[in-house]
């Protein structure tokens, strides 16, 4: 019973602060902009009004148009709740694993660019066709990650990787790898600057904004929500792997949990920060660029999981 | 007694088939056949299923009277030919009640009702036979009478090109096994296949070539695959579906056959032949399926991919076994074998929907359709359902395959040599490059083809398809979540293969809490597909009922906003080349030296603007080609000695004369 109430409780967390930290980085994006950008709490205010407005939906959206938002965010709010975020060994951890979760932000995202092209708009193709292209090379090199972590951790597991972090610190240099590799994937896969601009519209090179160019009210909230959460998820997961510290142990006590929300609130706020400071610094690129960008996440990764096959001490 | 069981199916199939050349000309006919079809395969499917779960295999083997004189032909059961007799009859079951409506509107029933049933025997007796001889022959039966159904309409020219490619790479096929099969036998001539278990091959690592061109020809291994993508696309889709479902399966079990069970100990260097060809076959079959803009061809370039996945496992598999690890190599033959089964649910459900897609438009070119989830909601839910399992996205069956071959990888850094350390991790980067593809692809194809606005006049008035075959589509889409649901239903069920080819098995997995699947261990990894499912489900529900009854359910319909500037024309839609073009962009320009030419008149001229791409096949070019042209030419010069005088060709059988004396008398 207690296990279920921890397991709950991560997944109203993840909803919850999802927002949040979207408002956060837009926030700190403004003031490095110097300019003074909305209020922190500006997500929820959107999102609120957006599901109480009505939908607008083109004639001839169909079906699969009406019921796509609410699978994409299923799956993706799936996803964060099987991160941990501030502790492990949650219920249903065991469920799926890494590689798995990798899978389900993959469903989520097949939804996304098939609702993108249910209209039969040139945007909504556009959008489409550049998602899948970017996915083809941020997949693979997420499965490579995945593997390279696998191969230190012996497990793909999160939450033994997360036990084998902590317990066996070390820099290596495969974990180096790997750890850049992710957070190309991550910028690439949020649609965050250089490969997307969240911020625009009406641009050819729009990609997650062109798919969903047709959403409006509760539908377009639910794909907004489910974008926040897609962040949040890539955060927890950099954090989980790579910095697990603060994270409750399996069957931890009220004081341990507390100990974990807060570490995880210091790393949501950290990595935000960081990503912002990250796409203050560098320019958007052109759409046939994004390749080469991620072919080196892909390289990356590979070169992690070859080096462990190589040796294990890399 | 199930060897006879399932022989009397064969014979029912067979007679199914005479019936067909008998009826061909009634109204009825094609019903009646494809019914007596299911029947069968229902039954055998049965019998095969039973003995598999009762665990009471090897059946005791039968000798019928037939073939060769006083030797007869072979037929046994065993876990491993029970399995692939479940896959086969399982997909045959499906097409032929797919069939069941589906052949109503065959223009030329004589040219298919015969051959079908007899192309299903013709897989069911490949997995029976017992000795080399029943094996070839059944074989060849096969390999014919599914060439005689690419040849039903023969009309097309495509077609008949299609057929004549098929025709010859399927007796090269042939000629291959029929040489590996000779140097298993070894020159005592023992051709049944208990025989040549206990006696070990000469040359096992020609014999492992040998096979591997032979079967991969029929499973469309690259650079085997060409007539593939032109031979199943153009049966009618019910065959299509059988030969890119089930045959494909059976050359996938040929191979398993010799290489695992006759040929003895397997040597560590085999398997990197076999895992790098299928790690190329599955980048390259999935890049082809990208850039084709016909339906079917797209799904049987796709079948390629699946086929490299398969052949992954069977390579790590053998990787493992060469090297004493056991337990790793059951876990990588469960992973093939397990997308065998896997394949053959989703990709004959595709071909259902494409057979579907074509009955109702007659077309089969994606860029002519649109917008077909608003007249075939159920074809298209169907369709999404195989789109979603082929693509690996969890919670369906195609997921759990490639989650397993993906956990059997991460296994294989304790392999000791050291080729393998380094090719393993490439092909692992390959299957998740392909695996990210296949999502893209069949985007393209559900996206252009369901989705969007009618691209033409007959896209827009197509009609739902015929109950038969809806039910056997979403029978088919039911078997895909329950295999992506409960996993370890079918890996436990896989586990008497195993444990007979590779002497281990998986964990069981039906003991676990919760309907878990743990290939090793539980801290190591494991997936509960029942789980995720609901869960989704349940958050998908419960975010559903929130919002509808705290917020708004109101709609309103209007225009298509995009932004601002609607276009009326659905022509100025994403087609499926266009879709295409950034991952052409990217990946065709290194493997299809794909390039794109514009020519744009200057002003004043009143030319059109006109974009051409070239997209080139180089495997055809490297490999085909050259050969083709070398035949073609040496025939061109032997044509001479058609005109030559009566001198010449005296002399010409003099010089022959003597070269042949001269021969025999140095041989001896």
């Amino acid at each position: 019973m207690r296990d279920l109430a921890v397991q709950g409780a991560q997944m109203l967390l993840v909803l919850v602060l999802a927002p949040l930290l979207l408002g956060f980085t837009r926030k700190v994006k403004a003031r490095m902009l110097r300019r003074r950008g909305p209020p922190v709490l500006q997500p929820y205010r959107d999102l609120l009004r957006l599901i109480r407005k009505e939908a607008v939906i083109a004639d001839n959206a169909s079906w699969l148009f009406r019921s796509g938002p609410y699978m994409i965010f299923a799956a993706t709010w799936v996803a964060a709740a099987l991160v941990p975020t501030f502790a492990t060994g949650l219920t249903f951890s065991w469920a799926a694993d890494l590689i798995a979760i990798t899978a389900l932000l993959g469903s989520a995202r097949f939804f996304l660019a098939l609702v993108g092209m249910d209209v039969g708009t040139s945007f909504g193709g556009i959008g489409s066709s550049r998602e899948m292209m970017f996915a083809s090379l941020a997949e693979p090199a997420m499965i490579m990650i995945v593997f390279t972590v696998a191969l230190v951790a012996g497990s793909t597991q999160l939450s033994s990787i997360a036990h084998y972090t902590l317990t066996n610190a070390s820099l290596r240099v495969s974990l180096g790898l790997a750890l850049v590799a992710l957070i190309i994937v991550a910028i690439a896969e949020n649609a965050r600057i250089p490969v997307d601009n969240p911020a625009t519209h009406l641009e050819l090179t729009m990609v997650h904004e062109a798919m969903v160019l047709e959403y409006s009210g509760r539908h377009l909230a639910m794909i907004e929500l489910a974008a926040a959460v897609k962040l949040l998820v890539y955060v927890s997961l950099i954090a989980c792997i790579f910095f697990p510290w603060g994270l409750a142990p399996p069957n931890g006590d009220l004081a341990a949990y507390a100990t974990g929300a807060a570490a995880y609130l210091v790393k949501l706020f950290v990595g935000g920060f960081l990503l912002v400071l990250f796409e203050t610094s560098i320019a958007k690129m052109r759409v046939f660029r994004v390749p080469d960008f991620l072919g080196i996440a892909l390289m990356l990764g590979l070169l992690g999981t070859l080096l462990l096959f190589v040796s294990r001490s890399f | 007694m199930p060897v006879a069981m399932a022989l009397t199916g064969v014979a029912v199939l067979l007679g199914a088939g005479l019936l067909g050349i008998a009826l061909q000309r009634l109204p009825g006919a094609s019903r009646l056949v494809y019914l007596i079809c299911f029947v069968a395969c229902l039954a055998i499917l049965g019998v095969a299923c039973a003995e598999l779960l009762a665990g009471t295999l090897p059946a005791p083997a039968m000798r019928l009277p037939v073939g060769l004189p006083w030797i007869g032909a072979h037929y046994r059961m065993d876990a491993l030919s029970a399995f692939f007799l479940v896959v086969v009859n399982l997909g045959g079951a499906g097409a032929s009640l797919f069939a069941i409506g589906y052949g109503q509107h065959e223009k030329a029933p004589g040219r298919v009702l015969p051959f079908y049933p007899a192309f299903l025997g013709g897989m069911n007796l490949v997995v029976l036979a017992d000795d080399a001889f029943a094996f070839l022959v059944a074989w060849e039966f096969m390999s014919l009478s599914s060439w005689a159904l690419v040849m039903a309409h023969h009309t097309d020219p495509e077609n008949r090109r299609a057929g004549y490619i098929y025709i010859v790479m399927a007796s090269f096929g042939t000629l291959t096994l029929l040489l590996a099969f000779g140097l298993l036998a070894g020159s005592g001539g023992g051709y049944a296949f208990s025989e040549i278990r206990s006696a070990p091959a000469a040359l096992p690592g020609v014999v492992l070539i040998l096979v591997l061109i032979g079967t991969g020809s029929k499973a469309g291994l690259v650079p085997l695959h060409v007539w593939l993508p032109l031979a199943h696309p153009a049966a009618p889709s019910h065959v299509s579906a059988l030969m890119s479902g089930v045959m494909t399966k059976v050359a996938v079990y040929g191979f398993v056959r010799v290489v695992f069970d006759l040929l003895g100990p397997a040597t560590w260097w085999w398997s990197i032949l076999v895992i790098g060809l299928a790690g190329i076959t599955c980048v390259l079959g999935v890049l082809s399926a990208l850039m084709q803009h016909d339906l079917k061809r797209l799904l049987a370039y796709h079948t390629v991919e699946n086929i490299g996945i398969i052949f992954i496992g069977l390579g790590l598999a053998l990787a493992f076994s060469a090297h004493g690890m056991q337990a790793p190599a059951a876990l990588a033959l469960t992973a093939a074998l397990l997308h065998v089964f896997n394949h053959c649910l989703f990709k004959s459900l595709l071909f259902f929907g494409a057979g579907a897609v074509l009955n109702a438009t007659g077309e089969r070119d994606m860029e002519h359709l649109g917008g077909l989830i608003h007249n075939m909601p159920l074809t298209a839910f169907a369709f999404l359902t195989g789109c979603t399992a082929i693509s690996a996205l969890p919670p369906l069956n195609g997921f759990v395959s490639e989650w397993l071959t993906f956990q059997a990888i991460l296994l294989s850094p304790a392999l000791p040599s050291w080729g393998l350390k380094i090719i393993v991790p490439a092909v692992g980067a390959m299957l998740a490059l392909s695996a990210a593809l296949a999502a893209a692809c069949f985007v393209k194809a559900f996206g252009v083809t369901f989705l969007g606005r009618p691209r033409t006049p007959v896209a827009a008035d197509a009609h739902e398809t015929d109950r038969a075959s809806i039910a056997a589509m979403f029978a088919f889409a039911l078997l895909c979540l329950l295999a992506g649901i409960l996993p370890g239903l079918f890996i436990d069920g896989l586990a008497p293969v195993t444990q007979a080819l590779v002497g281990a098995r998986m964990p069981a997995q039906t003991a676990l809490p919760w309907l878990s699947i743990v290939p090793i261990a539980e801290s190591r990894s494991s997936y509960n597909g029942l789980l995720v499912f609901a869960f989704i489900a349940f958050s998908t529900l419960l975010t559903v009922e929130i919002i509808h009854r705290f917020a708004s359910r109101a709609v309103r319909r209007g225009p298509a906003w995009d932004c601002g500037f609607p276009d009326p024309s659905p022509a100025t839609q994403y087609t499926a080349d266009s879709f295409a073009q950034p991952i052409r962009r990217v990946f065709g320009a290194v493997v299809f030296r794909a390039s794109e030419r514009v020519d744009m008149p200057p002003p004043g001229d009143a030319r059109p603007a006109h974009l051409s791409v070239i997209v080139r096949d180089l495997v055809w070019e490297a490999f085909y080609a050259p050969i083709a042209s070398l035949v073609a030419g040496s025939a061109e010069r032997l044509n001479r000695l058609q005109f030559l005088t009566i001198r010449q060709y005296l002399s010409l059988v003099f010089v022959a004369l003597v070269s042949l004396l001269l021969v025999v008398s140095i041989w001896s």
